[in-house]
């Protein structure tokens, strides 16, 4: 018989658990007193939040789900974003939460909260532990389900007294969860069907989003959209899948998206979303184009199919298999003329001017990426910086992570700081805004305490940028409550103070050389870039 | 329109609040829900009345099918179901008004459950539309208090959910 929390541990251990993100407090003790006798190493954040974001950061790049740490209370509730925001980007999680003691829970005693209440809308599954035998089929399941089908959080609440109690440890090896049975093979008929659409069909256009990512398979849509030569599109969630420069694909589409990629939704005949789920920043009016354009659907997630949009052929099954499948029926094409007609908006250049005495950010983030190695890894937050870095970063075959569904500021750092865990030997920059950096920058202190080199890039216009420019357009100009020059420290001295190399540029030329020295430094670097107060997000 | 559907889910923990939970944050409309266990007791089945159109209840039926402790869902089409809910009333009754209730309970089906000085408890199974039924005639005599389990259904026929 060994303790529970011991059994926790190597539940981790056998799911091959490598590194953990967490914050200890009074009920989840025990657990942390076991872990100190595993190899699992343990990563101490600054907020339990960014436990969460560094835990998605590492499951992103890892592929696998990712184990974050929060205690009862107060700790739990911190969680709850990170939750919510793995949620909406499908992002495998297993969130283990402390909890007070099973006699005491409903008495509302010290750092008592209802975690598995409180976050029921946003996991995909939860478990609060009464028996402290059930948790090696917990666990089991649990990595299973986050890391399966359309991924997702599950979290796992283990009252501190139960993970005090004796139990007979035997990690399950297979499950048996007779409700949960992901399709992962599309249905013949079905691929027929589109195979036999796509004939007809003059002006196609493929709108790829995370979902292609979370099934790894940006090379089994390569090959399809190079077979057929249908020209791609992809949702914020979906950057990185295609190289911004191969010749079939037209950019990020929507709100915040190109021209080029606009252009292409409003002017296809059939569109196939894969991976994609319609959002309102991807595709505004869902009922419009579904009255022009026939819609191929393909997700995992069936309850996806139909809901934001009318479909004409719905596809289920892991975007993967789909691919291969389709690829292998359908018959190869050429399409000139509409991939002339694509390309023509894709080659006009934009018009961009410095500003005096500011950094332009769109032409900082072309230059930066062109310098980067090609497996980096961007995180961008949220705000302008965010849609600067999807619309301007030339991706080459690294990775792009943001917080695209929820878009939850303060997720760049410490999502970076998880990418970095996962692999070690890629650059990963982070790029963030005065705003969101000051929502996370406590993760200095992680980065310089686990010595990683992780970059960021701080775009500073003094201003929470998106919103002035909403309060410009839509609110008459009435700035209110995003003026932050005030309260901004001298963030280059902040880095420096926790020991991190920074520096500040104002000009591009300035920016330029800033770049060599953030390229070539071995440890962490900020990069404060000076940015116009009013520069545009498009 | 309203729609019956039938759930089978595992007969865990919060497998409730789940169901209820999704129908509020989807912006689902429940009419009544009603909740018991199965010939299995690992088992329970739930029985949801719900307000919507077609897209809505296919929406609905996605979702539920989703949660991770669902078994099966099935939307019952209004002319195969046999659907009953059972309801209790308790009316005014004085010793004269007695045998005149007792004639519409007759009629309509419904039993005595209770009886006091001045009042009557009544016990009647049925669909909704009988129930609502009764109740209009039993109005005049003064209701005092109702309670109703809510609508559960059945397939009718040899054909199950689990088919």
């Amino acid at each position: 018989m060994i303790k529970a929390a011991e059994a926790m541990v190597k539940c981790l251990e056998n799911e091959g658990v490598k590194v953990v993100f967490g914050y200890p407090g009074a009920a989840i003790c025990p657990f942390y007193d076991e872990l100190t006798k595993s190899d699992i190493h343990h990563v101490l954040v600054r907020r339990e939040d960014n436990a969460g974001h560094s835990a998605s950061g590492y499951a992103r790049i890892s592929g696998k789900p990712a184990v974050c740490i929060a205690t009862s209370g107060p700790g739990a509730t911190n969680l709850l974003t990170a939750i919510a925001t793995a949620y909406a980007d499908s992002i495998p999680l297993v969130c283990i939460t402390g909890q007070v003691s099973t006699d005491q829970i409903g008495c509302d005693v010290f750092q008592e909260v209802d975690i598995t209440g409180a976050a029921e809308p946003f996991v995909k599954y939860s478990y609060l532990i009464k028996n402290a035998a059930e948790l090696p089929r917990v666990f089991k399941e649990a990595f299973y389900l986050a890391g399966t089908g359309r991924n997702g959080p599950v979290l796992i609440d283990v009252p501190v007294d139960i993970q005090n109690t004796l139990i007979d440890f035997d990690y399950p090896e297979s499950i048996e969860l007779r409700t949960y049975k992901p399709t992962v093979k599309g249905n013949t008929l079905q691929i027929k069907r589109v195979c036999e659409a796509l004939k007809t069909s003059e002006r196609p256009l493929i709108c790829a989003g995370g979902g292609v990512i979370s099934a790894n398979a940006a090379e089994e849509l390569r090959d399809f959209a190079e077979k057929t030569k249908i020209p791609v599109v992809s949702t914020m969630m979906g950057l990185g899948i295609f190289p911004t420069e191969h010749p079939l694909y037209m950019g990020m589409l929507g709100m915040h998206g190109v021209k080029t990629a606009n252009e292409a939704v409003s002017k296809c005949d059939t569109m196939i979303l894969i991976g994609a789920r319609v959002g309102d920043r991807a595709v505004r009016s869902p009922k419009f184009l579904a009255k022009t354009t026939k819609i191929i659907h393909i997700d995992v997630d069936p309850a996806e199919i139909g809901k934001n949009i009318h479909v004409d052929i719905p596809l289920v099954g892991d975007c993967g298999n789909i691919l291969e499948q389709l690829c292998a029926h359908v018959e190869c094409s050429e399409r000139a003329e509409w991939l002339a007609e694509l390309s023509q908006i894709k080659n006009e250049v934009p018009t961009e001017n410095e500003t005096q005495g500011y950094v332009n950010p769109k032409m900082f983030i072309r230059k930066l990426s062109a310098k980067l190695p090609e497996n980096t890894i961007c995180v961008a937050d949220v705000g302008q910086n965010q849609i600067w870095t999807c619309n301007n970063f030339q991706f080459k075959g690294g990775r792009f992570l943001t917080s695209g569904g929820m878009g939850t500021m303060g997720y760049s750092v410490p999502a970076a700081i998880g990418a970095k865990f996962a692999s070690p030997d890629s650059e990963v920059v982070a790029i963030c805004g005065d705003g969101s950096f000051q929502m996370q920058m406590m993760e200095l202190a992680t980065i310089i305490q686990e010595k990683l080199a992780v970059k960021i890039i701080l775009m500073r216009n003094n201003r929470l940028g998106m919103v002035r420019e909403l309060q410009t357009i839509h609110y008459s100009d009435n700035q209110t409550a995003i003026h932050i020059a005030d309260g901004n420290p001298d963030f280059v001295a902040l880095a420096k103070a926790y020991g991190i190399e920074a520096e500040r540029v104002c000009t591009m030329a300035e920016a330029e050389e800033a770049i060599e020295h953030l390229c070539n430094a071995k440890g962490p670097y900020l990069l404060e870039c000076n940015v116009w107060r009013n520069e545009t997000t498009l | 329109m309203k729609h019956t559907i039938s759930i089978l889910v595992e007969n865990h923990a919060g497998v409730l609040s789940r169901i209820s939970g999704l129908f509020s944050r989807r912006g689902f409309n429940i009419d009544s829900l009603a909740v018991g266990e199965t010939d299995d007791p690992k088992v329970s089945r739930v029985t949801i009345v719900a307000d919507g159109d077609e897209h809505t209840v296919e929406q609905l039926e996605k979702q539920l099918n989703k949660l991770i402790d669902t078994i099966k869902v099935k939307a019952l089409e209004p002319q195969e179901l046999l659907s009953r809910e059972l309801q209790l009333i308790k009316i005014n009754a004085t010793s004269q008004q007695r045998s005149e209730i007792l004639t519409i309970c007759e009629i309509m089906g419904a039993k005595i459950a209770d009886i006091s000085a001045t009042t009557l408890t009544l016990e009647i199974s049925d669909t909704t539309q009988h129930l609502e039924r009764f109740q209009e005639l039993i109005k005049p005599y003064g209701i005092k208090e109702i309670v109703r389990t809510g609508v559960i259904a059945i397939q009718k026929g040899a054909e199950t959910i689990k088919k």
